[in-house]
């Protein structure tokens, strides 16, 4: 993981295995995430970087000057309770903030080291290569199964020359091809919730995204659809970005190999802290990320 | 088996003794308000009904109050007044429906439905003569509507609910100023437009204007409503992947929203199906197939109703009744057949 670089308050590279941990289940479930990581991680290119965010609702200061840096072929978690700006922050991530009426922002977010918030760029590219998956599913209702996951293709005007191949790579890869392979023809809306949420993320997959955005992907999923979906979140890491809000801290220590802390002190929300899952988990620097990770408060 | 041995109870429900004193509160109120009529000068249907509520009112209350106090009679009496509503509404709309079969059911006939009425007077006897020719031109009318105003009243939906521009307030307001325009005030725009002004002549074409002033607000506010019922996460998971904001709706919203926005169609028709007073500036009164829709008067259901009923005789009195039966059938028609279609179409 030595090729992982992102930007703390420290300024330190953060990628070394904790030594001398307290053994607690969350950090060793981290540990263990940590270590099978490792052996498959291969470089992908730059990543996406936030430099200075700030994010107003109006006259509301929701984010106050986050910088991330989320290397490319990494998994980070967002954390931190309800309000403290992860859903606003990783919103302005592919430019889906501005829809918020009366919103605004400052600060940079660089795509392999080009500034998304450039004037004269075109937004609609940003989004095609910074896709994302939202909390609640929602496959397209009048579509088909096969229609919802090729959708990208006709909304955002790409021409593929084999269909039938991308559909089946993409829902392979989100883990329900097995699943709806007989049926894809079938309407979306009789899927089951994890069914539907894996169909989203197998939408999103099909323009071929960079980097993956998942805001609480699994908060109105049952366990046993969640797992199938961490499960998709680790094939997938081999190949792409991937940030994650999740209110889960056990999620977040077995999909991430970064996790950054967010937190509101009734003002703007900042990010407190940011390090390898295991090491947020078992040694956190700051007093408040242990607070918050050890369940003292939020 | 476990389950046979145990006993489905309803203990919530009704017991014998409930049902006896619901049934006794009714036979009394019924008693009463007959005991009333023959006492009193009152007489009819309305005083049998008016009397049994308000005695019905009063002795359920008492039974009522005996259990439940003073709550229980304001909780009663809530749920009667409502079921009051409801029975009147329903009154209202049977016998208008009854009314309409009953007395419409008589005149209907081949003839009737396939030939016009050049060669029938309003004294000729039923079975000479028919409405095609206003059946043709009341379709003809509810097309040119249609293919005008829904267009116009989706994207002006569109508008307000998708683009929200500065404009959208002030179309706002007017889309519901125009909602309360009277519709011979309609059909004298249209005269007052063009019929005085230019060239055209009273048409099948400017009744459709006509109406489609009518149509437009209905259309709009109703498509309005079904568009702000898709969910913001559908448009959001449109745009998330790159799509255009026009592709996200011709793809997304639009769809998501077919049925309603058939149901805004199907509203709207129902709103200019049976309009009389604009058509009399803007199509006229005619008794024969008249197939161009840009020249000339057409023969309508609601003109051939309105002359039927003015001219005083039993048969043309029965051919406006019969008439109004027949554009009841044609609206229920076009109602079942928006409706499958659309259904059909979502499903494939």
């Amino acid at each position: 993981m030595s090729q992982v670089n992102y930007t703390n308050q420290n300024g330190k590279l953060m990628s070394d295995q904790p030594k001398n941990t307290t053994p607690s289940s969350l950090s060793d479930v981290a540990s263990k995430r940590a270590e099978s990581k490792v052996a498959g991680t291969q470089p992908l290119g730059t990543g996406l970087e936030a430099r200075g965010v700030h994010a107003w609702f109006d006259k509301h200061h929701a984010l106050e000057d986050v910088s991330l840096d989320f290397s490319a072929g990494t998994v980070t978690a967002l954390i931190g309770p309800s309000g403290c700006g992860k859903s606003t922050f990783i919103r302005t991530l592919n430019r889906m903030h501005e829809f918020i009426p009366h919103t605004s922002m400052a600060g940079q977010v660089l795509l392999d080291g080009k500034d998304i918030y450039e004037s004269g760029i075109d937004v609609t590219k940003i989004r095609l290569q910074i896709g994302m998956v939202f909390q609640k599913p929602n496959p397209f209702p009048s579509m088909t199964i096969g229609e919802n996951v090729l959708s990208g293709l006709k909304l955002a005007q790409l021409k593929v020359d084999n269909q039938e191949d991308l559909l089946e790579e993409c829902l392979t890869r989100a883990g329900l091809w097995t699943e709806v392979k007989d049926r894809l023809g079938a309407h979306a809306g009789g899927l089951s919730g994890g069914q539907q949420q894996r169909l989203c993320i197998a939408r999103a997959l099909a323009v071929k995204p960079k980097v993956l955005l998942m805001d609480e992907p699994c908060s109105a999923l049952d366990p046993g659809s969640t797992l199938r979906i961490e499960e998709t979140i680790s094939q997938l890491s081999k190949s792409m970005t991937i940030v994650i809000v999740t209110h889960n801290m056990q999620q977040a220590a077995r999909v991430s190999d970064y996790t950054a802390f967010f937190l509101s002190d009734g003002g703007p929300g900042q990010m407190i802290e940011v390090g390898p899952t295991n090491e947020i988990f078992s040694r956190p620097r700051d007093e408040r990320t242990e607070n918050y990770v050890t369940g003292r408060f939020g | 088996m476990t389950t046979s041995t145990v006993q489905k109870m309803r203990p919530w429900a009704a017991t014998p003794k409930d049902r006896f004193i619901t049934g006794l509160s009714v036979f009394i109120s019924a008693a009463l308000s007959v005991l009333i009529v023959a006492a009193t000068p009152m007489k009819g249907k309305l005083a049998y009904f008016g009397l049994f509520f308000l005695a019905w009112f009063i002795v359920d209350s008492i039974f009522v109050a005996r259990r439940g106090g003073a709550k229980g009679v304001r909780d009663g009496l809530a749920a009667k007044v409502t079921l009051l509503g409801g029975i009147i509404v329903c009154m209202v709309v049977f016998s208008i429906l009854w009314a309409t079969i009953s007395r419409g059911l008589k005149g209907l006939n081949l003839e009737f439905f396939t030939s016009n009425m050049r060669n029938a007077s309003l004294f000729d006897p039923i079975g000479k003569g028919g409405i095609l020719h206003a059946i043709l031109g009341t379709l003809m009318l509810i097309t040119i509507a249609v293919v005008i105003s829904v267009p116009m009243g989706i994207l002006t939906a569109l508008y307000l609910t998708e683009i929200k521009g500065k404009a959208a307030p002030l179309i706002q307001f007017l889309v519901q100023a125009m909602s309360g325009v009277p519709s011979v005030v309609a059909g004298l725009f249209i005269y007052a437009a063009i019929i005085l002004n230019t060239p055209l002549r009273s048409s099948a074409f400017l009744g459709g204007l006509a109406l489609t002033i009518l149509m437009v607000p209905t259309v709009t506010r109703t498509a309005q409503e079904v568009l702000n019922l898709v969910p913001r996460d559908l448009r959001e998971a449109g745009l998330a992947m790159g799509a255009t904001q026009w592709k996200t709706v011709a793809l997304v919203v639009v769809p998501a929203a077919r049925s309603g926005l058939i149901t805004a169609t199907i509203l709207g028709v129902a709103r200019i199906a049976g309009e009389t007073a604009p058509l009399l500036f803007t199509v006229g009164v005619f008794d024969s197939y008249n197939f161009n829709p840009f020249k000339g008067d057409q023969g309508t259901i609601p003109t051939v109703v309105w002359r039927g009923l003015l001219g005083g005789t039993p048969e043309s009195i029965q051919r406006a009744w019969s008439a109004i039966l027949v554009l009841l059938i044609v609206v229920l028609i076009m109602f079942v057949a928006a409706r499958t279609l659309g259904s059909r179409s979502s499903k494939n």
